[in-house]
């Protein structure tokens, strides 16, 4: 009996291994910034290249901080999801220009809608070397205090919307700043 | 000469490889430890190369940072601190031995140590008496066969 049990309980334990990595995503890499204060930056606005933006200026609010690029194909995809998301104001939305031409960036802001309060320019990639940001899109979400409580790898779904954003959103809107 | 001129392109596609900007360094040592981190280095777009063969934008940018860290005279360790902070311990090659890694370090060996396992387990049970025993019958038609010698 035993005989049959040994490769029976093998062959289960190696399909449930293979089946769970199967199933996950290599470029999910998990952020050593969550529940870290945002890191510092201070760059200028695109549209405003003479007034900056920085980390400071948001105190006090909870906001997204999407990473993007008009040469980015997938942030196509998940444009109408922000330009969504915007409608219903539930957190101020940064957008951090990544490697990108400022005249490229603002046609596609002009094209397809602007769904960023703010987008803040990084033409060489420092910024986003700070925030660890590797693929783009990215999208952090960061609480009152300046402090990153997820991060969202690839583009974003209506249904992650629903499911992750929303709800986090509401929590860290109810939490004292 | 198709084909050599074939062979000369294909080798010298090699050189067009990435991770080659020209640096210039105050020291060996400088070099040698921009050398070490670059090639320790993960690209995280292309996950399955070093930044030092990444031709993607993000492991220039990467490189660029490693240089410009040595430049400022920190230290291996400090770039390397750098890196972890921000993209994980995953951007190592050569991930440190703490909880998180544990796995990743032990798991080969508890691999091994199963295998082994295993096998003397499988050598043990197939293991059979090297003396078999002959009834006296089949030892006397033995000897006969051996005694008539092979005719053939």
């Amino acid at each position: 009996m035993l005989k049959y049990i040994i490769p029976l309980v093998i062959f289960i334990v190696m399909a449930v291994f293979l089946a769970v990595g199967l199933n996950l995503n290599p470029r999910d890499i998990p952020s050593p910034l969550i529940d870290k204060p945002a890191p510092a930056f201070s760059a200028p606005k695109l549209g405003a290249p003479s007034e900056t933006l920085s980390q400071t200026d948001m105190k006090g609010k909870v906001w997204l901080f999407n990473v993007w690029a008009s040469w980015c194909v997938s942030c196509r995809s998940e444009h109408p999801i922000l330009n969504q998301l915007a409608q219903q104001k539930a957190a101020v939305i940064v957008g951090l220009n990544y490697k990108d031409e400022p005249d490229a960036a603002k046609n596609w802001l002009t094209q397809l809608g602007n769904p960023y309060d703010v987008s803040i320019m990084d033409q060489d990639g420092r910024i986003g070397i700070d925030w660890g940001v590797y693929g783009v899109p990215e999208t952090f979400v960061i609480d009152k205090k300046g402090v990153i409580r997820y991060k969202h790898t690839g583009p974003v779904t209506s249904q992650d919307v629903q499911a992750i954003f929303l709800p986090l959103i509401a929590k860290l809107q109810a939490e004292n700043s | 000469m198709k084909i050599l001129m074939l062979v000369l392109l294909l080798t010298l596609s090699g050189f067009a490889g990435a991770g080659v900007e020209y640096r210039e360094f105050a020291n060996a040592g400088q070099q040698q430890a921009y050398d070490d981190l670059i090639s320790e280095l993960r690209c995280l777009v292309c996950q399955n190369q070093t930044i030092a063969d990444s031709n993607a934008d993000l492991a220039k940018d990467l490189r660029r940072q490693v240089y410009e860290m040595l430049q400022q005279g920190k230290t291996k360790q400090d770039v390397a601190d750098f890196m972890t902070q921000r993209y994980g311990d995953f951007v190592l090659y050569n991930p440190p031995f703490k909880a998180k890694t544990g796995v990743l370090w032990v798991g080969p060996v508890v691999f091994l140590a199963i295998g082994l396992i295993a096998v003397l387990a499988f050598v043990r049970r197939n293991k059979t008496p090297a003396t078999a025993e002959i009834s006296a019958e089949k030892r006397k038609k033995i000897h006969g066969l051996l005694e008539k010698g092979d005719k053939s």
